[in-house]
C-alpha cells in the first residue's frame, strides 16, 4: 500500500513539473524576474502583494519591460526558481529576496554569472560580489526609532518589556540596537525579551505571562504590528492600566489606521519598514535596466518614525498588510 | 520470553498510568519554585485557557489515533474554518442581521464545516483506500493555501461591532472560570465517556488494535472510521469557534504546528501511536502539561530563550520515558 502510494504520488509530482508553463519572453529588451518568499504571513503577504503592484504598473509604463513573479516557500525551491527563470523564461535582469542568506549566495552568484543582472532585497548575500545593487529596509533603524522614542516618552525613567521575532540575523539587528540606546538610560529597565514569532497568538500569549510576571510595566515594544495586537488584548484581558505605550512596528495598515483616527490612547507611534521595498527595488532596477544604467551599490529605505500627523502617507488600505 | 507474575505487570502498569501525572506535578512544583506567581489561580486560569484550543483538538485526535489513524491537517483546519467563519459573519454582518443571531450561525457554520472536512478525510481514507498520513498532509496543504488565498497573505478581521457580540465566548467566566476552559472540561468529560462507555468506542479501540479481527467480529470498520475524523473535525470546529474571538482574526500563521502539540499531547499522555489503546485523561493531562513548560519559560529568564525550544522537547521525552509501556 504505502509503496504503491509512494510512487503514485511521485508520478503525480511530475505531471505536474511537466505541465507547469514554461513561458518565453525573449522578444522583450528588459526581462526582469522577481523571486520572492510565498505570502505566509502579513509581511510576506504584503511583498507578494507589493510586487504583483509593480509589475501591473510598469508593464502598463514601459511595452519594453516584462516581470515574471515567482514565490518560494522555502530556500530550496527558490533555488530551483532562480535557474528556470534564466533558462525558461531568460530573464536578463532580477530581483531576488532571498529565503536565506548563506543558503541562496551561491544560486544567486550563479544567475549573475549568466550575465543577469542582479538586485538583491532585504536580506543581504554572504557574498555581496553575487549582486549588483541591495536595496533594504533599515534594520537598525526600526530598532532605534522605538527606543528612542520610549526613552523621551518615558522621561528616562520606566520598565519596558519587548518581544522579538523569530531568531535571524535581522531580528538581532533591531534588538542590539534598541540596547544600544537603553544603554544611555540606565534608569529604564528592559524586563525581558522572549521570542513572540511576529505571531499574534504568540505574542498574546507571552505578554500575558509578563503580565503574571511583572507588577509595574510602563511600556511594551512589540516590535511588530502583528504581534501589537496580541500584546493589546492581553493587556486588555487582564485590565492591566499600568501601561502607557505599545510601540508595534512595520507599519501594518490597521496600526496605521488606529494612528490615524487616535482610537488607542497606548498607541502613539509607529516605526515604518515597510514590504513597499520590493516595490522600490523592481522599479529602481526596471528604470535603469531599460536605459542601460546600473542603481548605486547600496540603497537603504530608510525607516521613520509614523505619528498621527504623518501616518496618512503610510495608509495603504488596499494592501493586506 | 519468560512469563511475569501477574501483580508485578499490574502495579508496573499503574506506575506508567501516572507518568504523565507525575511529570505535571514536578513541573508545577518546579515553576512554583522558580516564580511564586506561578502558583496563582490567575496564572492557572491562563494557562488552562490557553490549554483549551490544543486540548480540545487532543481530545478528537486521541479517538483517530486509538483508531490506527493520524490527522496532520488540524491546525491548517483550524485556521481555514477560523477565516471562513470570519467571511461568512461579516456577510452577514453587512446583510442587517443582529449581532447575537451571527455569532450563533458562525458558531453552527464552524461545527458544519469541521464535521464536513472530517467526513471528506474518512471517505478519502475508507472508500479512497489512502493512507491517513497521506490524505492529511494534502488537506495540510490545501486548507492553509486557500486560508491564504482567502486572505490575500494578511489578516482577515472580524468586524468591531461583531467582535464585541462574540467576545464573551472566549473572555467571559462562570463561577470564575473562564468560559474555554468549561468548554474544554466538558469536551474532555464526553470524550471519556464515549470512548470507555459505549458500543462505539469499544469499536474504535477494536479497529486500532487489530482492524481485521474487527471486521470479522462483524463491526462496520469503514463507518467507525469516517464518524472517528468527523468526531476530530467537530472538536477542531469547538477549538475555532472559541478561538475566533480571542484576536478576532484568522491568518496564515493561525494555528500553525497545532497538529504537532495535539499529537504530542495524546502521545505524551499515554496514548500509543500504533492505536488500539489510549486515554482521554492522559490526553488532557498531555495537553496542560506542554503549555504549562512554555509558561514556566515565560515566567522566568534562567535560560536562554535560544533554547526554549529544547526544554519543551527535553521534557516531552522525559514523561515519554515515565510513561513508556513494557512490551
Amino acid at each position: 500500500m504505502t509503496v504503491r502510494s509512494t510512487r503514485r504520488l511521485i508520478i503525480a509530482t511530475a505531471a505536474l513539473a511537466l505541465a507547469a508553463p514554461s513561458a518565453v519572453w525573449a522578444q522583450n529588451k528588459v526581462s526582469l524576474g522577481v523571486a520572492i518568499p510565498a505570502a505566509t504571513h502579513g509581511f510576506t503577504g504584503g511583498i507578494v502583494w507589493w510586487a504583483n503592484e509593480a509589475k501591473k504598473e510598469l508593464e502598463k509604463a514601459h511595452p519594453d519591460l516584462k516581470i515574471t513573479i515567482k514565490t518560494a516557500a522555502n530556500a530550496g525551491e527558490q533555488a530551483n526558481q532562480l535557474q528556470d527563470l534564466v533558462s525558461a523564461t531568460k530573464i536578463n535582469a532580477l530581483v531576488v529576496f532571498p529565503f536565506e542568506s548563506a543558503a541562496l549566495t551561491k544560486p544567486v552568484a550563479q544567475v549573475k554569472s549568466k550575465g543577469v543582472y542582479v538586485t538583491v532585497v532585504d536580506r543581504g548575500l554572504t557574498d555581496t560580489s553575487a549582486q549588483d545593487a541591495y536595496v533594504a529596509g533599515d534594520n537598525t533603524a526600526f530598532g532605534k526609532i522605538p527606543a528612542d522614542y520610549l526613552a523621551k516618552a518615558l522621561g528616562g525613567k520606566g520598565n519596558i518589556v519587548a518581544l522579538r521575532g523569530i531568531a535571524t540575523t535581522l531580528d538581532n539587528e533591531r534588538m542590539d540596537a534598541f540596547n544600544s540606546v537603553m544603554k544611555n538610560h540606565p534608569d529604564i529597565k528592559l524586563l525581558d525579551a522572549k521570542y513572540g514569532n511576529w505571531n499574534r497568538d504568540d505574542a498574546y500569549k507571552v505578554m500575558q505571562d509578563y503580565l503574571t510576571r511583572f507588577k509595574q510595566i510602563d511600556a511594551v515594544w512589540a516590535a511588530d504590528d502583528d504581534m501589537a495586537v496580541g500584546v493589546l488584548k492581553a493587556i486588555d484581558q487582564a485590565k492591566r492600566s499600568d501601561i502607557r505605550i505599545v510601540f508595534g512596528g512595520a507599519g501594518a495598515k490597521g496600526m496605521v489606521k488606529t494612528l490615524m483616527d487616535g482610537k488607542d490612547p497606548r498607541i502613539q507611534a509607529d516605526v515604518s519598514y515597510s514590504p513597499k521595498f520590493i516595490y522600490d527595488a523592481i522599479k529602481l532596477t526596471a528604470e535603469a535596466r531599460l536605459k542601460g544604467e546600473k542603481l548605486p551599490p547600496t540603497t537603504i529605505i530608510p525607516s521613520v518614525l509614523i505619528t498621527k500627523d504623518n501616518a496618512k502617507s503610510f495608509y495603504f488600505p488596499d494592501s493586506p498588510f | 520470553m519468560r512469563p511475569e507474575p501477574a501483580t508485578d505487570r499490574f502495579s508496573w502498569a499503574r506506575l506508567h498510568a501516572l507518568g504523565p501525572i507525575a511529570g505535571l506535578v514536578l513541573l508545577c512544583i518546579a515553576g512554583t519554585l522558580l516564580n511564586p506567581e506561578f502558583a496563582t489561580l490567575d496564572n492557572a486560569m491562563n494557562v488552562l485557557t490557553r490549554t483549551a484550543f490544543i486540548g480540545i483538538i487532543a481530545v478528537g485526535m486521541c479517538f483517530v489515533i486509538i483508531s490506527g489513524g493520524i490527522d496532520l491537517s488540524v491546525g491548517s483546519m483550524a485556521a481555514l474554518i477560523a477565516g471562513a467563519v470570519i467571511l461568512a459573519m461579516n456577510a452577514l454582518g453587512e446583510a442587517g442581521w443582529g449581532g447575537t443571531t451571527v455569532v450563533a450561525v458562525g458558531m453552527g457554520f464552524a461545527l458544519l464545516l469541521g464535521a464536513l472536512f472530517g467526513l471528506a478525510h474518512g471517505l478519502l481514507i475508507t472508500r479512497g483506500r489512502i493512507e491517513p498520513f497521506i490524505v492529511t498532509l494534502g488537506t495540510l496543504g490545501i486548507f492553509r493555501a486557500y486560508l491564504t488565498y482567502f486572505s490575500n497573505g494578511g489578516a482577515i478581521t472580524l468586524e468591531n461591532s461583531l467582535a464585541d457580540a462574540y467576545s464573551p465566548v472566549f473572555y467571559g467566566s462562570v463561577l470564575g472560570v473562564p468560559a474555554p476552559v468549561w468548554v474544554f472540561a466538558l469536551v474532555a468529560l464526553v470524550g471519556a465517556l464515549i470512548l470507555n462507555r459505549t458500543a462505539y468506542g469499544r469499536y474504535v479501540q477494536a479497529i486500532g488494535s487489530n482492524e481485521q479481527v474487527a471486521r470479522y467480529a462483524a463491526v462496520d470498520v469503514d463507518r467507525i472510521k469516517v464518524l472517528t475524523y468527523m468526531l476530530l473535525g467537530v472538536c477542531v470546529g469547538i477549538a475555532t469557534l472559541l478561538y475566533v474571538p480571542r484576536l478576532g482574526s484568522a491568518s496564515p500563521t493561525t494555528g500553525i504546528l497545532w497538529e504537532l502539540e495535539a499529537i504530542a499531547a495524546v502521545i505524551v499522555g499515554g496514548t500509543a501511536l500504533k492505536g488500539g489503546a489510549g486515554s482521554i485523561t492522559g490526553t488532557v493531562v498531555g495537553a496542560v502539561l506542554l503549555s504549562v513548560i512554555s509558561n514556566i519559560l515565560n515566567l522566568t529568564s534562567i535560560i536562554s530563550v535560544y533554547l526554549n525550544a529544547a526544554v519543551q522537547g527535553f521534557v516531552i521525552v522525559v514523561v515519554a520515558f515515565l510513561q513508556r509501556r513494557r512490551r
